[in-house]
């Protein structure tokens, strides 16, 4: 794809090894970053950390009878001699797996060209870690002036990292890309009558450019904590259920799961199965797109070397593909959808890319005003989600809603639902699309569900 | 004060030496960088790990994966600030650039004074002797032992749809070189075996999951014996089976009774992060000032104990070179103790507890858990659920998390039942339970004498950091806890 350079050296020496080990088929993934975090805190500086690292992972494919038998090693040592030695490792492992009928690289139709995604600025390497700094005492005394009840704070951190990503394969296949990471986070504490609450709030961004004001970060986390003071818990009760867009994402996460094509083939999904069908009601469209500009997820080619696309993923409430690597795909007879995942240390598996929920017409206050008596969450805690039955049941905190307004905060509840039923009850989809990471969501709200209180 | 125990860690240190060429000099030099400035503290933390893995569905063996990963973190402490500079190439040049990467936090001038090294002392004990390292148990065992386990959790139930079964081996070799003179090493093993199965009702499209694991700092061999890894198969597909019946959870304001061992996850989530020094000294936890205070009934005591043998959570010494010990944390019921790293303890005016703990070497230590658990009552087990005229009996949970500000944690029941009459009723499912960590424990009627501890899957995430834990509880009654679910 682009000028590989001295980056694919290792890349290639891994895939020359690993062939001439006597593996049939290889693939190797090289990334290699620098990173730098700090965090602020009151006035001070709490940490600043450097790092620097590389890792190359190594897939050996052996053939045998009707399949390959596959195995990975990865390591940090880049030594010519570590690189041999673990290439071998990679083979000799493969020979005590099983042979698979579904392993193998993908069979063709890899990426030729490179998009510009804007993944990178190259400007943004001469930026000190000073600036960056400054961008979190920014935050920070922002979310300490915007009301006296903020004296003190978990801090204000700022992050960022460059990786370039290398991958070849025996097919032909070799590409790499450079991609940065820029993050601003504030978590402010509100206190008033003995009693504390956190919230935070944070901007994620390929390019500092593209980052939200440091001061406005700072007062929105700061706006949030405030509206926590006072919280308690609510009587048992049925209600509408607004996510908010930082809550939201969650369950497009939870979506991402189900259509996972592992989970799919394995049967661990309440989505199996199901393609073609409604699973959700008709406002929920859901797309991944790999290719979406300055996307945090995207990436001009996925872990196998093929290109990323735009996939619908549901198509006005109806299922309409599942995400897909080749190995996920040939289990069930479908092309990958360019969804591999990888990292350099294991297999490829199936990962969104850039994934979210189209957004509506409506904006969080007509939701809110629109709900006579309801929970707007906005924050989930727990690990409440099953994949294979779709039951939830998560703890929750928000703002109660009566008669079309906000009454007062709730904290110490949890809100139960099966997703299936979630999905199917939408009723209304918010226009506040908001990307905090590469799962995004508008506000929604769900017309029904079991909040647990007092 | 000054800590220069090597302990498993011989070995460990022979082969830093001799891998990467870092002698007494060598180190010195790196320290004496890192303290040019005004600093209080500096050390350097060397890692080097083998870790491979085996991964069995659908019948066979998928996937093997072996990963080597090296590396060296400096870190310089001034006042409250912490410089942290890491790299994946250990060569002296690179650990010296790390160290004046680290130092620029100071921003004062060179305080002079140059680093002590000490020489180690033999070694005072080992938690986690092993004589075959789990990495050199060759892969071929390991295919064996998972496809042994997938024929008899199929051969137990017609039911079970799909076996998923996998092990991980991990050894990890560490150092840690301080400027107080602290020079410990130490080898650490940890095994791990998972499985999990699916069930489906027959005829029915009802489909459930059942999962079951253990593991810690011990031998693979152990894992390799039926009388193990048998009782584990058995469990997971037990669980997966009896889900097929559950119905869903009541929701609301009830009586819980909590089973032994792995629902000591309640104090992790609950107690434990909030006890954690930095929330302390930052005065962010809900715990803030409690100590000598009442937060637990009567008769409750809870514990964290990084020396149990064998443990998951256990270590000779922390990643700060302290030797891990156990602390007093909640005493008949009153806040006694914190857990701290070296950073909180000395801005606290406190003492390190051994509890200072990271990721690896790419992070920067903090105070963290090691094994968890509230020590044993009188009460019959029995007699605890006969005392309950309608609630739920939670026995297994997938998952925990606590804010630690507010105090409100949540976790999650992947085996509960409902008590009706004093007796186990029928099985729910999605249950999930809420509540404020300092209140929790102050609802607590009836400590049973079956104290267990988890058989050492537990895992503990924090900002963005996760380290192996174990946590213990002996069958307790809650007072009106709040449960999540959606039946009536």
């Amino acid at each position: 794809v682009s000028g590989a350079g001295t980056d694919s050296d290792p890349v290639q020496r891994a895939l020359d090894q690993a062939l001439r080990a006597g593996a049939d088929a290889a693939d190797a993934l090289l990334v290699a970053s620098d990173s730098v975090e700090a965090r602020v805190r009151g006035e001070e500086i709490d940490f600043v950390s450097e790092a620097r690292g590389h890792t190359l992972g190594i897939r050996a494919l052996v053939a045998g009878s009707g399949g390959y038998r596959s195995a990975i090693t990865s390591t940090s040592d880049l030594a010519t001699d570590a690189v041999d030695r673990m290439a071998r490792e990679a083979v000799a492992l493969a020979h005590a797996t099983a042979v698979d009928p579904a392993a193998g690289l993908p069979d063709g139709g890899f990426a030729d060209e490179c998009p510009e995604l804007a993944l990178f600025n190259a400007a943004d390497r001469d930026v000190g870690v000073e600036a960056r700094i400054q961008d979190a005492i920014t935050a920070e005394r922002a979310a300490r002036a915007t009301d006296p009840r903020i004296r003190n704070s978990e801090g204000s951190q700022i992050g960022s990292g460059f990786s370039r990503v290398c991958y070849g394969n025996t097919a032909g296949f070799v590409g790499s890309y450079d991609t940065a990471s820029h993050s601003l986070f504030s978590e402010p504490l509100a206190a008033q009558n003995g009693s504390m609450q956190r919230d935070y709030w944070m901007t994620l961004a390929h390019r500092l450019a593209d980052l939200e004001d440091a001061a406005a970060v700072g007062r929105r986390a700061a706006e949030r904590a405030l509206r926590r003071l006072g919280s308690r818990p609510i009587p048992t009760c049925e209600a509408a259920v607004i996510f908010d867009p930082v809550t939201a994402p969650s369950l497009l996460g939870h979506i991402a799961a189900c259509v996972n094509g592992y989970s799919i083939y394995r049967e661990s999904s309440y989505l199996a199965g199901r393609l073609g069908e409604m699973v959700a009601s008709e406002c929920v469209h859901v797309i991944d797109d790999g290719r979406r500009p300055g996307g945090l997820g995207s990436k001009p080619f996925d872990g196998e070397g093929l290109p990323t696309r735009r996939n619908v993923v549901i198509d006005r409430g109806r299922l309409s593909c599942y995400l897909l690597d080749s190995y996920s795909g040939r289990k069930l007879g479908l092309a990958s959808t360019g969804n591999a995942a990888r990292g350099a240390g294991g297999p490829p598996s199936v990962a969104p890319t850039n994934l979210w929920l189209e957004p509506g017409d409506a904006d969080l206050d007509d939701l809110v005003a629109s709900t006579q008596r309801g929970l707007l969450v906005t924050e989930l805690i727990g690990m409440g989600f099953n994949a294979v039955t779709g039951d939830y049941s998560r703890g929750a905190a928000g703002l109660w809603i009566e008669g079309g307004e906000i009454a007062y905060p709730v904290d110490e509840i949890t809100i139960a639902g099966n997703l299936a039923d979630m999905l199917a009850t939408i009723d209304a989809v918010g226009s506040d699309l908001l990307w905090l990471g590469r799962i995004a969501s508008p506000s929604l709200r769900v017309a029904r569900m079991t909040i647990a209180g007092t | 004060m000054s800590e220069s125990k090597a302990y498993a860690g011989d070995d460990a240190l022979a082969f830093f030496e001799d891998r990467f060429g870092l002698g007494d000099a060598e180190l010195a030099i790196a320290l004496d960088t890192a303290l040019e400035r005004h600093i209080d503290y500096a050390d350097l933390f060397f890692e080097y790990t083998t870790a491979d893995s085996v991964m069995l569905e659908e019948g066979i063996v998928k996937t093997g994966d072996r990963h080597v990963e090296q590396g060296v973190g400096v870190r310089a402490q001034a006042g409250e600030r912490q410089g942290y500079a890491h790299s994946d190439d250990v060569t002296v040049a690179s650990v010296k650039l790390a160290a004046a990467s680290a130092r620029a936090i100071s921003q004062e001038g060179s305080a002079g004074g140059s680093a002590l090294v000490a020489t180690a002392a033999p070694g005072a004990r080992d938690l986690y002797p092993v004589a075959i390292p789990p990495t050199e148990v060759p892969v071929a065992r390991k295919v064996e032992l998972l496809e042994a386990i997938d024929v008899y959790a199929r051969s137990l139930d017609p039911r079970v749809k799909q076996v998923m079964a996998s092990s991980l081996s991990q050894h990890r070799r560490v150092l840690v070189v301080g400027s107080d003179g602290t020079r410990s090493a130490d080898v650490r093993p940890l095994v791990r075996l998972n499985v999990q199965v699916i069930a489906a009702a027959a005829g029915g499209v009802r489909r459930e999951v059942g999962y079951q694991g253990m593991g810690g700092r011990f031998e693979f061999e152990r894992l390799l014996d039926p009388s193990q890894w048998r009782p584990l198969v058995e469990e997971a597909v037990r669980i997966a089976v009896l889900n097929l019946d559950s119905v869903p959870c009541p929701a609301g304001t009830m009586n819980v009774v909590l089973g032994p061992g792995w629902p000591g996850i309640l104090l992790h989530e609950a107690i434990g992060h909030g006890l954690e020094g930095d929330f302390n000294r930052k005065q962010t936890s809900a715990f803030s000032d409690k100590l000598g205070r009442r937060v637990a009934a009567p008769g409750i005591t809870v514990v964290d104990d990084g020396t149990l043998a064998g443990r998951r959570g256990s270590l000779n010494v922390d990643d700060e070179g302290c030797p891990t010990q156990r602390t007093l944390l909640i005493e008949d019921g009153i806040l006694v103790g914190y857990l701290q790293d070296r950073l909180n303890a000395r801005l606290m005016g406190m003492q390190p507890t051994g509890n200072g703990r990271r990721e690896s070497y790419a992070h920067l230590p903090m105070p963290r858990m090691t094994n968890t658990f509230m020590l044993a009552g009188e009460d019959d087990p029995e007699d605890i659920l006969g005392s309950v005229e309608n609630g739920l009996y939670a026995v297994s949970f997938g998952g925990g998390q606590v804010d630690i500000t507010s105090g409100k944690f949540v976790f999650s029941a992947s085996e509960a039942y409902r008590i009706e009459g004093g007796r186990i009723g029928a099985p729910v499912k999605g249950a999930t339970l809420i509540g404020n960590g300092p209140d929790v424990l102050t609802r607590v009627s009836r400590i049973g004498n079956d104290l267990e501890l988890d058989r050492g899957v537990g895992t503990c995430g924090k900002n963005g950091q996760s380290v192996p834990v174990g946590v213990g509880l002996p069958t307790v009654r809650i007072d009106g806890l709040t449960v999540g679910g959606t039946g009536a």
